[in-house]
C-alpha cells in the first residue's frame, strides 16, 4: 500500500512496487530497477503489435471508465497524415482517488515510459500530461524526471535512438474536476474553458487541435511497461473472477478506515477481505456504515452489499456499484449521511461546467435541498423531488457530471432513507409556512 | 459578488489592500520580459497554437504577481492573440486563479466528504481561529493569511490535506495546526 | 457526379427524407414538426447545451439532442412521446427555478420562447423553496442591456459575436450555478452588427435600450419590408405601435441577410414617423402656395411640365416603382434624372458571404441606375432656365440652401413629389404633391446585387398623401399618357415588362424574398 505503509502481503505490487523507495525516482534509479527496457523492446516492434499485447492483456482504463486500452488505441488510424496526439490524464479529482498522485511522485518515469510505448503505438509524436494545478510534488517530480528523460535522448527527435520523435510536455491545470472528463481536458489543453464536447466527433477522429486524439489515465499508462515485458498472458493471469477484468488495480481507501492508503490487488479479490484483512476494517470502536467502493461517482453500498461484492467491473456492477476510479470512501456509523450526501452535491455543483441545463442548475439545487434536510428544515416532499431531479439529471447531458451527482443522492436515499426522514419533521409541509415557523420555534 | 458566488462558490472576497491592480497604485508593469519573455516563447514551441499556452502564461503571472490582474488579462491577451474577454472568461472558469490579491499564505483545506469524515471541518476552524482570520475568504487583519475551503485535493487516504500557496502538506489535523503556522512568516 | 442519395427517416409518424448530414432538428422541419430548442441556431455552430431539443429515437438507448445529431437512415423519432416531453418538462423547470417573475416589466414577453415552451408543455407550479440566484443589471454598451436574472446561458450571444461578428467581446464567466455571460472594461458590444445578440436572445436577457419598455410584443402590428438604409436590402419585419414605427428587425433571407441586420440599419426608423410632412397637395396661387384638391394639383403640375424638359431629382430611397414612373417624365423632352447618395464607411459581418452596411447609405441606388438616373454630388448643377424641376422626395440635406435655392429658382418651375417640403424649394414650388414614405405604401427596391425585394405597407400615411406610385402615374395620365394603375403590382407589371432588366418578375414571383434581375441585362454593379 501506499507509503508510508507496507506492502500488504496479499497485494499484488505490480504499479506500487517502489511506492516509497527515493531511489526509484531518478533515471538511473529506474533504469537500474528494469526501467525502460520495455520501451526499448517496444521500439522495435512495429506498432500494430504493441497495440495487440495490449489488447490481449484485457488491460482497461483505470481513470473510471473501464473502456478497454488496446481497443482505443487501435482507433487511431495509422497513415492518415494528420498529426496524432496522446493525452495522459492526471487530473485526479474524483473524491476518494488518490492513486495516480502516487504513481507520478514515486515512479514518474513509469509514466514517462508507459507514455512514450502508448505514444509510438498510435503514432503520436507529441504527448501531454495533463496534471491537476494542486498536485504540486507530482507536477515537480514529473516535470524533472521529463527533463532527466530528455537529457537521457529517450525523449526528443530520436527516442532511444529509433528515428522516432516522441515529446512529452507536462501541461499543468488550474482547479477543475470536470477537466479529468477527456473532451473537457481536451478543450482544457487548447486554452479554453473546461467544457466537455459533444461527441460525435470522438478523440480519435477529431480530439486535441482536431486532430485524432488518444486519452489514458495515468494507472493505465503505467501499466504498459509491465505489460510489454511480462507479456499479456501474464496481465490476463492477474485475474480472480471475470475474464473481462484483468490485472491489477490500485485502489485508493481513505475516509473512517483504519489503515487509509493505496492497495494494489488482482481483479476479481473478495471485497470484504480487502477491506477487513487488508484495510483493518473500521477504526477502533467503530464499525462501517456505508462504503463508496468507486469514487463519489458510484452508488454507495450498504455493508452488506460491499461484504458481498467482487472487486472488479462486473462484480461491483453485479452489488449495485461500479468500479470507477477504485476510490474507496469508508463511512463509519457515528457518520451523518445526510451531511456527507449534501457535501458530495455540493461538490458537484462547484464543479458543473455550466453548459447543460440540467447539471447546472439541478447540481445546485439538490444541493441547497439536501443542506436545507441536513439543517433540519425539509419537508416531506423534498425526498421526492430529488429522486425526481436525479432522473431528470441522468442520461440527458453532454457528460456525466450530471449522473454523477444523481448517483449518490438515489443510492443515499435508496438504502439510507431513514436518515433522511429522522431530519424531516413530519407534521412539516411546504404548503404552511406558518407550521414551518412554529415547528422550528 | 453575487450572493450565489458567496453560496456556491466558495470564492475569496477581495483583500482590503486592493484598489485596481497594484495594491499601492503604481502603474502596471509587464510581466513577460526577460527571462519570463524567453519562457513563454519557449513554452510556445509546445504547441500548435497561441491559445493552448494560456493555461501556462496565465500561471507564470500569478507566480509572478501572486494573482492576475486585468492588465495582466490585457498582457497575455495581446500577446496570445486572444481578446481580453476571452481570457476572462477563462480565468474565472478555473478555481486556482486568483482575480485579486489574496493573504501572504493562501490556505486551501478540504472538506470533501472523504475528508470531511475524518476532521477537515475541525481543522477548518482550528486554522480560521490561528490565523485570525476569523471568517473563510476574508485575508487576516495582518495580511498575512486567507483560508478557504477547497474541493477533493486528492490525497484522500492523508487526510486533512492543506495547500499553503504552493506547498501540499498532508496528515493535518487540528493539533498539527499552530506547528504548521508557526513555521510561516 | 450525383450527389449522396438521401437518408429516409420517420419523424413524429411522418416520412422524410434529406441530406446525409442533417440533423434530426432541421430534418424535423422538413416534416413540418418544431422540436423545441434554446441553444441551436442555424446561422451559429452547435453547441448542444441547452438539452431542450432531446428526443427519443428508436434503439437509442440514451434521449439524443436533435440538434447534434445526425440522421440516419429507417431512423424512427419521437418528439412528444412521454420521455422526450417530460426531459422538455425537466430542463424548462431548471430554466425556471432561478428566472425571475419578470414577464410583467420584461421586453421579451409575448415574444419570450422560455413563455411559449413554458405554456405548452410546462409544470404548472413551481416547487423551488430556495433563494433566487441574483445579479444586477449591466450595460453591454452599444444598444444591449444585460439582465442576468434572466439568462438561460443559451451562449448564443457569445457565439455569435465569436463566430460571425467576429469580434470576440462576449465571454461565458464563472462555472455551474454563478455562470453567466461577461465581458471587460472597456471592450463593448460596439460591433456594427452587435444588436443581432438582442435578436438571438430567446429570452429578456439580452435587450434592446431603444426599445426598452416602448411597447408590448402583443401591441405591435408588423408589415414585411426591406432595410431601407443602405443597398444591402436586409429582409427587416417594420413593427407599428398606434401607427408608430417602434421597431425594425431583421427577418431571414438566406440569399441576402440570413438572420441578421446591422445596428445602423434597424435602429435608423425614426425618420419614418416625422411629423414634419406635407400633408396635402398644394398649388401657387396669387404667390402664395394654397391647398388644393387633388385633381387640381395634379392637373397644374401636368401644365408646368409642358413648360419645358423635366429634370428629375430623385431620391435612392424611393421605390423601383416610383423611380420607373418618373423616368417616363423625361422620355420624349430630352429630360434628365439624378441623385445623390450620402455615403458612409462601410460595416462587413464577417461571418456571413458577402453582408454588409454598404457605404451608399439608401435603398435603391440600384435600381434608380438601373432605370436610368444618374449619381451627382451636386446635383442641381445641372438644372437650366427652361427646365422644370421636379423634386421626388429629395431634401439634400447637408447642401448649402443658397445654392440650391438659386438653381432652383433657375428652373423653368418647380414640382415637389414628395413626403417634405424642402426649404430651399418652397419660393421656387409651383405645385407640391404630398407622397406616403416607404413605411407607409408598398413597392420594391433593388439591392446593390440587383436582387428586386418587396416591402409591404406597415403604417398609414399622413394627411391625404397617396403613395408615390399612384401620384406618378396620375401625373403620368394627366400627360395623355395611357396609365391606370390601380395597384403597385400594375406599376410593377408595366415596369416588367418596359425594363428588359427587371422582365418575366412579378410581384407574385417576387414573394417576400425577392428575386434576382435578370442577369445579362444588368452591368456589373460596382462592388
Amino acid at each position: 500500500m501506499g507509503y508510508p505503509q507496507k506492502i500488504h502481503p496479499r497485494e499484488t505490487p505490480v504499479l506500487s512496487k517502489h511506492f516509497g523507495d527515493a531511489e526509484a525516482l531518478t533515471l538511473q534509479g529506474w533504469r537500474a530497477r528494469g526501467g525502460y527496457a520495455a520501451l526499448e523492446q517496444a521500439l522495435g516492434m512495429e506498432p500494430a503489435a504493441i497495440t495487440n499485447v495490449i489488447k490481449e492483456s484485457g488491460l482497461r482504463g483505470r481513470g473510471g471508465a473501464g473502456f478497454p486500452t488496446g481497443m482505443k488505441w487501435s482507433f487511431m488510424k495509422p497513415g492518415d497524415g494528420k498529426p496524432h496526439y496522446l493525452c495522459c490524464n492526471a487530473d485526479e479529482s474524483e473524491p476518494g482517488t488518490f492513486k495516480d498522485r502516487e504513481i507520478m511522485r514515486w515512479t514518474p518515469h513509469a509514466v514517462i515510459e508507459g507514455c512514450a510505448i502508448a505514444a509510438y503505438a498510435i503514432a503520436a509524436e507529441t504527448t501531454y500530461v495533463y496534471i491537476r494545478g494542486e498536485f504540486t510534488e507530482p507536477l515537480r517530480e514529473m516535470t524533472r524526471a521529463v527533463k532527466e528523460a530528455y537529457a537521457a535522448g529517450i525523449l526528443g527527435p530520436n527516442a532511444m535512438g529509433s528515428g522516432k520523435r516522441i515529446d512529452v510536455h507536462v501541461h499543468k491545470g488550474a482547479g477543475a474536476y470536470i477537466c479529468g472528463e477527456e473532451t473537457a481536458l481536451m478543450n482544457s489543453l487548447e486554452g479554453r474553458r473546461g467544457n466537455p464536447r459533444i461527441k460525435p466527433p470522438f478523440p480519435a477522429v477529431a480530439g486535441v487541435f482536431a486532430q485524432p486524439t488518444t486519452i489514458n489515465n495515468v494507472e493505465t499508462l503505467a501499466a504498459v511497461p509491465a505489460i510489454l515485458t511480462n507479456g499479456a498472458q501474464w496481465y490476463k493471469g492477474l485475474c480472480l473472477g471475470s475474464p473481462k477484468s484483468t490485472g491489477t488495480k490500485l485502489y485508493s481507501v481513505c475516509g473512517n478506515v483504519r489503515y487509509p492508503g493505496n492497495y494494489e490487488v488482482t481483479m476479481g479479490f473478495s471485497f470484504k477481505e480487502f477491506l477487513y484483512d487488508l484495510c483493518g476494517g473500521a477504526p477502533e470502536g467503530r464499525n462501517f456504515k456505508a462504503i463508496i467502493p468507486g469514487g463519489a461517482s458510484v452508488p454507495i453500498m450498504t455493508v452488506e452489499e460491499a461484504e458481498g461484492a467482487v472487486m472488479d467491473y462486473e462484480g461491483f456492477v453485479a452489488a449495485g456499484s461500479m468500479l470507477g476510479s477504485g476510490g474507496v470512501i469508508c463511512f463509519d456509523d457515528q457518520q451523518n449521511m445526510v451531511k456527507q450526501i449534501a457535501r458530495l452535491a455540493r461538490f458537484f455543483a462547484h464543479e458543473s461546467c455550466a453548459q447543460c441545463t440540467q447539471c447546472r442548475e439541478g447540481t445546485a439545487w439538490m444541493t441547497k435541498i439536501l443542506e436545507r434536510i441536513r439543517d433540519g428544515g425539509g419537508t416531506p416532499e423534498d425526498l421526492d423531488t430529488l429522486l425526481d431531479l436525479a432522473e431528470q439529471m441522468t442520461g440527458k447531458t453532454i457528460c456525466v457530471l450530471s449522473d454523477s451527482c444523481a448517483t449518490p443522492v438515489i443510492s443515499g436515499i435508496q438504502k439510507f432513507r431513514q436518515e433522511f426522514e429522522a431530519l424531516i419533521p413530519p407534521s412539516r409541509s411546504r404548503v404552511s409556512t406558518a407550521a414551518v415557523a412554529t415547528a422550528v420555534a | 459578488m453575487s450572493d450565489a458566488a458567496r453560496d456556491m462558490g466558495q470564492k475569496v472576497a477581495p483583500s482590503e489592500l486592493t484598489a485596481g491592480h497594484d495594491p499601492h497604485g503604481a502603474p502596471y508593469g509587464p510581466v513577460f520580459v526577460g527571462a519570463r519573455r524567453a519562457e513563454l516563447d519557449e513554452l510556445l514551441t509546445h504547441y500548435p497554437t497561441k491559445m493552448a499556452a494560456l493555461l501556462p502564461a496565465l500561471w507564470m503571472v500569478q507566480e509572478d504577481r501572486g494573482w492576475v490582474s486585468a492588465d495582466a488579462m490585457v498582457e497575455v491577451a495581446s500577446l496570445l492573440g486572444l481578446t481580453p474577454a476571452y481570457v476572462r472568461g477563462v480565468v474565472t472558469f478555473y478555481t486556482m486563479y486568483h482575480q485579486h490579491p489574496v493573504g501572504r499564505y493562501f490556505v486551501q483545506v478540504c472538506t470533501t466528504s472523504p475528508c470531511n469524515v475524518c476532521g477537515a471541518e475541525d481543522v477548518v476552524r482550528a486554522l480560521l481561529e490561528r490565523t485570525g482570520c476569523g471568517e473563510l475568504g476574508v485575508t487576516s487583519p495582518d495580511g498575512r493569511f486567507t483560508v478557504i475551503e477547497v474541493e477533493c485535493l486528492g490525497a484522500c487516504g492523508f487526510a486533512t490535506p492543506v495547500m499553503i500557496n504552493d506547498e501540499f502538506i498532508e496528515s493535518v489535523t487540528p493539533q498539527r495546526v499552530p506547528d504548521i503556522l508557526s513555521r510561516l512568516k | 457526379m450525383t450527389s449522396p442519395p438521401l437518408v429516409n427517416l420517420t419523424i413524429e409518424g411522418r416520412r422524410v427524407a434529406v441530406a446525409p448530414g442533417t440533423s434530426i432538428l432541421e430534418a424535423a422541419k422538413h416534416a413540418g414538426v418544431l422540436i423545441p430548442h434554446y441553444c441551436y441556431h442555424p446561422a451559429l455552430p452547435v453547441a448542444g447545451l441547452c438539452r431542450m431539443c432531446l428526443v427519443e429515437v428508436e434503439k437509442m438507448p440514451k434521449l439524443a439532442p436533435s440538434c447534434a445529431t445526425a440522421v440516419a437512415e429507417g431512423q424512427v423519432v419521437h418528439v412528444h412521446s412521454e420521455k422526450a416531453r417530460e426531459a422538455r418538462q425537466g430542463v424548462l423547470e431548471f430554466l425556471l427555478i432561478n428566472h425571475p417573475l419578470d414577464c410583467p416589466i420584461c421586453d421579451q414577453s409575448g415574444e419570450c420562447e422560455l413563455q411559449d415552451y413554458t405554456f405548452a408543455e410546462g409544470r404548472k407550479d413551481s416547487r423551488y423553496q430556495e433563494p433566487k440566484r441574483f445579479n444586477p443589471v449591466e450595460d453591454f454598451g452599444g444598444d444591449v442591456v444585460y439582465v442576468p436574472n434572466r439568462c438561460i446561458l443559451c451562449t448564443r450571444c457569445v457565439r455569435f459575436m465569436d463566430e460571425v461578428a467576429q469580434d470576440p467581446v462576449l465571454n461565458v464567466s464563472e462555472r455551474g450555478d454563478r455562470a453567466v455571460i461577461g465581458k471587460f472594461e472597456g471592450a463593448d458590444l460596439t460591433h456594427a452588427w452587435a444588436s443581432n445578440v438582442v435578436d438571438l436572445c430567446p429570452v429578456g436577457a439580452l435587450v434592446s435600450k431603444d426599445f426598452l419598455n416602448k411597447a408590448r410584443a402583443w401591441e405591435l402590428d408588423r408589415a414585411a419590408s426591406i432595410c431601407p438604409n443602405c443597398t444591402q436590402g436586409c429582409n427587416v419585419i417594420l413593427e407599428t405601435r398606434d401607427n408608430v414605427v417602434v421597431r425594425m428587425r431583421p427577418r431571414p433571407n438566406e440569399e441576402v441577410n440570413r438572420f441578421f441586420a446591422c445596428d445602423y440599419g434597424r435602429l435608423n426608423y425614426r425618420w419614418m414617423n416625422r411629423r414634419d410632412r406635407v400633408e396635402l397637395p398644394y398649388v401657387r396661387q396669387n404667390g402664395q402656395l394654397v391647398a388644393a384638391e387633388w385633381d387640381r394639383a395634379v392637373r397644374a403640375a401636368a401644365a408646368l411640365l409642358g413648360q419645358g424638359r423635366a429634370f428629375v431629382l430623385a431620391s435612392p430611397m424611393l421605390s423601383n416603382e416610383a423611380l420607373y414612373l418618373l423616368s417616363r417624365l423625361t422620355r420624349g423632352n430630352g429630360g434628365a434624372g439624378v441623385f445623390r447618395v450620402e455615403r458612409g464607411p462601410e460595416a462587413p459581418l464577417p461571418g456571413v458571404d458577402d453582408l454588409a452596411l454598404r457605404a451608399e447609405r439608401a435603398a435603391n441606388v440600384r435600381g434608380a441606375e438601373l432605370l436610368g438616373f444618374e449619381e451627382r454630388q451636386a446635383p442641381l448643377e445641372g438644372v437650366q432656365s427652361g427646365d422644370v424641376l421636379v423634386v421626388a422626395d429629395e431634401e439634400l440635406a447637408g447642401a448649402d440652401p443658397a445654392g440650391l435655392a438659386a438653381a432652383a429658382a433657375r428652373a423653368a418651375a418647380v414640382i415637389v413629389v414628395g413626403t417634405t417640403l424642402p426649404p430651399w424649394a418652397r419660393d421656387a414650388a409651383g405645385v407640391v404633391l404630398p407622397i406616403t414614405n416607404f413605411a407607409e405604401e408598398e413597392g420594391t427596391f433593388t439591392n446593390l446585387r440587383g436582387r428586386v425585394q418587396r416591402f409591404l405597407q406597415a403604417r398609414a400615411g399622413p394627411g391625404v398623401a397617396r403613395p408615390s406610385w399612384f401620384v406618378l402615374s396620375d401625373l403620368l395620365g394627366a400627360r395623355g399618357e395611357r396609365t391606370s394603375y390601380f395597384l403597385a403590382s400594375e406599376v410593377f407589371a408595366a415596369m416588367a415588362a418596359d425594363r428588359p432588366e427587371f422582365a418575366g418578375l412579378s410581384y407574385d414571383s417576387l414573394g417576400l424574398k425577392g428575386a434576382p434581375a435578370n442577369a445579362g441585362q444588368l452591368a456589373e454593379a460596382a462592388p
